[in-house]
């Protein structure tokens, strides 16, 4: 029996390991990719044909930090509708975060997460285990284990690890598993209370500030670590300019440090906070136009790795309260796809660099075999119509969370079809819908 | 009329000819305090509620007395009696007021925005009543009204404003309507209470007092909070005395015909000399009793105004002019 075939033809496919954006067909067979032909080339005898034309097609999109809120807080989102959404915003991988309740400090909580995931059968779920047992920052948790159940890095995220002695051990003990440690980091004394970044807007609005030494801070110490160490170290949602100069500096010597940036920090600022709007609270907190321009410059020349959402989704009653006591984070996995693509349409570096920081720049990071368009590589791949405008509304998000800061903008690009293990799970491509309604 | 609000969150922001027209307002209720009768028909039937999360004497005190002289319904909710310790969230508490039907609510909270998220979910007009560390908007207006009888102007004067200026919801609020209005502002204070970005909002800043109130027309202390003395602003209360504290000697510098102001409560010998805070410069209490007429015109600008303007009642307008030359109530 002759392996089943799919060609993905006529768009232009996108690859981000080569660097490389021109119209091609993408051959799959038996849910793995074959290879990529030039344009019309690729033998339709007997295969599916999904017609790209006028599509990108890109590898399918890895979301390196998202919070899918299970077990425990299944009121905010679950596996199933956060693994939903991610589908829905092009992202075929996603690694979640431990502060769920119980924290993922152990292995059958790892073991749960990826039972759920298979169980939801949409994005690939790569489980992030917890640093330190009960994300209390101060003993180990048992890493190995978490490693054997499937984990592809530790961190407290949500938290900072305040205690530079667990962060040396933790960078010292992952180098057994390969794994990197990601750090969340904000020093928690000089942010003690605060509620967006200390500058001018937070004085006008009275709310207290954090620093964007709080973070600085942190790095400094933790590349400090590394070189004392030698561990992998990433740093997550990087927010200040200090900081970007910190990786630069670490980068050139050399050490094992990457690191990520969200779409929310590459374009708002505290401004975004300027009428109390608690859907932009997040922390770290939306900086100054300087971090913002910082920022970017470093996503095109790779200081920063990866592009990650930090999806987090809240019920609506966490946000609908007083800024100080509203609950930190917004949700990205559904609007962070078209918002790279303005990146490109600024300037700001070009589609296949910035595809890379959403595909193999992350799965390089954490050591996953996706975000490659590689022959023999899992067939995902995320098919974009980059033209198509649409306005955000939060009510139709797939995710439970409508925290988003981005309500009403005017996206262009829009994700017309997914595929993982080269099987359709998304399809919003508009013949779909004619088929539907015939 | 040049007043346009629909609430009052904050003074920054509001144009200089609607403080005037609340000041000019202000100033005609003046008046009406010092009446036998202390009462005016303008808001008969009306409901004010003043619904306040942080304790407060004065303030609460001093809009109760403003709506009763009004003649509206006033009904003082505060926190320690409210359901929020039964864990109703403030939009709730809110949502349930108004459907009570007040015509106006006098909040006080300690988080600054909290009127914000308030007047997102009310129709009826909401009045700052001080949230947080953000604004304090009625008791910046009291302290315009009391520069203004007594120096005559507020435009080309010199404020200092000295204390805890990065907690003080008077210090913006005043910060931001004296500059409106055409004034200088010096802001002083200890570094850790006056961040450099304050420079961007229009202040002069100062860390010695000397240098603040030399050659100032107006004076006004804030009140230093105790419990700062334990997060490092500065190491003792005795120490910051030292360095603050306003004694005659720093009131020398100023210009001759300086006046002093604090909203009170006072700290004597802390931020404060006895002998200042009685000497013959202070005009706290005329802070007081202009807070009366301040708040009297807000509500009266606010709700009384606004329903005669969509013609529901007119008679329940009372000209404030027109009761001055009417005679007794």
């Amino acid at each position: 029996m002759s392996p089943a075939r799919t060609i993905v033809a006529g768009g232009t496919v996108v690859d981000p390991v080569a660097g490389r954006a021109a119209p091609g067909d993408v051959v799959i067979e038996d849910g793995r990719f074959v290879g990529v032909t030039r344009a019309g080339e690729a033998s339709a005898a007997g295969a599916t044909v999904i017609d790209a034309r006028g599509l990108l097609v890109l590898p399918g999109l890895v979301d390196m930090h998202v919070h899918l809120r299970e077990p425990g807080f299944e009121y905010k989102e679950t596996i199933a509708t956060g693994t939903q959404a991610a589908i829905a915003g092009g992202f075929t991988s996603v690694a979640c975060m431990a502060n769920t309740e119980p924290p993922n400090d152990s292995a059958a909580v790892t073991q749960y997460i990826l039972d759920r995931a298979r169980l939801a059968g949409r994005a690939r779920v790569y489980p992030i285990g917890a640093l330190s047992l009960g994300l209390r920052g101060e003993r180990l948790a048992e890493i190995g284990e978490m490693h054997r159940a499937g984990i592809v890095a530790v961190s407290d995220d949500g938290r900072s690890v305040m205690d530079a002695a667990l962060m040396r051990r933790a960078l010292e003990y992952t180098r057994m598993f390969g794994i990197p440690v990601i750090a969340h980091e904000q020093d928690e004394h000089l942010a003690a209370g605060g509620a967006m970044h200390e500058g001018v807007t937070a004085l006008r609005l009275g709310l207290r500030g954090i620093p964007a030494a709080a973070e600085e801070v942190m790095v400094a110490r933790d590349v400090a670590l590394v070189r004392l160490t030698g561990g992998r170290l990433h740093i997550a949602h990087v927010s200040s300019a200090r900081t970007v100069a910190l990786l630069r500096e670490a980068k050139a010597a050399g050490l094992p440090v990457t690191a990520e940036v969200t779409p929310h920090h590459l374009f708002l600022t505290e401004e975004a906070v300027a009428d109390y709007g608690t859907h932009a609270k997040m922390a770290p907190p939306l900086r100054t136009q300087a971090d913002v321009d910082a920022l970017r410059a470093a996503l095109a020349d790779g200081t920063l790795d990866a592009i990650a959402t930090d999806h987090a989704p809240h019920h609506h009653d966490e946000k609908e309260v007083e800024f100080d006591q509203a609950a930190n984070g917004v949700v990205g996995l559904e609007t962070a796809l078209p918002l790279v693509l303005r990146l490109a349409s600024e300037g700001v570096a070009d589609l296949p660099t910035l595809v890379a920081r959403m595909t193999c720049g992350p799965a390089r990071i954490l050591g996953l075999p996706v975000g490659t368009l590689a022959p023999g590589a899992a067939a995902d791949l995320t098919l974009v119509d980059p033209e198509r405008r649409w306005q955000v509304e939060a009510r139709h998000f797939r995710s439970k969370g409508r925290n988003t800061p981005f309500e009403g903008w005017e996206m262009a690009g829009r994700v017309q079809a997914v595929l993982v293990d080269g099987r359709i799970l998304h399809d919003e491509r508009p013949q779909a819908a004619a088929l539907r309604s015939a | 009329m040049a007043f346009t609000q629909r609430h009052l969150l904050g003074l920054e922001g509001v144009p200089a000819d609607e403080i005037t027209a609340i000041l000019d307002t202000a100033a005609s209720f003046k008046e009406i305090s010092e009446r036998d009768i202390k009462k005016v028909p303008t808001l008969r039937g009306k409901t004010v509620i003043n619904l306040f999360y942080e304790a407060s004497t004065r303030t609460r005190t001093s809009f109760e007395i403003a709506a009763k002289r009004l003649s509206a319904d006033t009904i003082n909710i505060s926190a320690s009696t409210s359901s929020t310790c039964k864990g109703e969230t403030l939009a709730d508490t809110a949502r349930n007021l108004e459907a009570m039907r007040p015509d106006a609510i006098v909040v006080r909270h300690p988080s600054s925005g909290a009127c914000h998220l308030l007047a997102r979910h009310l129709t009826c007009p909401i009045l700052n009543a001080g949230d947080g560390c953000h604004e304090h908007p009625t008791q910046a207006l009291l302290d315009l009204l009391t520069i203004r009888e007594h120096l005559g102007r507020l435009s080309g004067l010199t404020v200092a404003i000295v204390g805890d200026v990065l907690h003080s919801r008077v210090a913006r609020s005043n910060l931001h309507a004296l500059r409106t209005l055409g004034a200088t502002v010096r802001l002083v204070g200890p570094p850790t209470l006056l961040p450099p970005d304050l420079r961007a909002l229009g202040a002069e800043l100062h860390t010695r007092l000397d240098d603040g109130v030399r050659e100032a027309d107006v004076i006004m202390m804030l009140r230093i909070q105790r419990e700062r003395q334990g997060a490092n602003f500065f190491p003792t209360l005795d120490e910051y005395a030292q360095y603050f504290c306003l004694t005659e000697d720093a009131v020398r510098l100023a210009k001759p015909q300086v006046i002093i102001l604090h909203p009170g409560p006072l700290n004597r010998g802390l931020e404060i000399a006895s002998a200042v805070a009685d000497g013959p410069y202070s005009v706290i209490m005329d802070q007081v009793t202009n807070g009366v007429a301040v708040r009297m015109a807000l509500l009266y600008l606010l709700v009384a105004r606004s329903k005669a303007e969509d013609a529901l009642e007119p008679e329940a307008l009372v000209e404030p002019s027109r009761r001055r030359t009417g005679g007794r109530a």
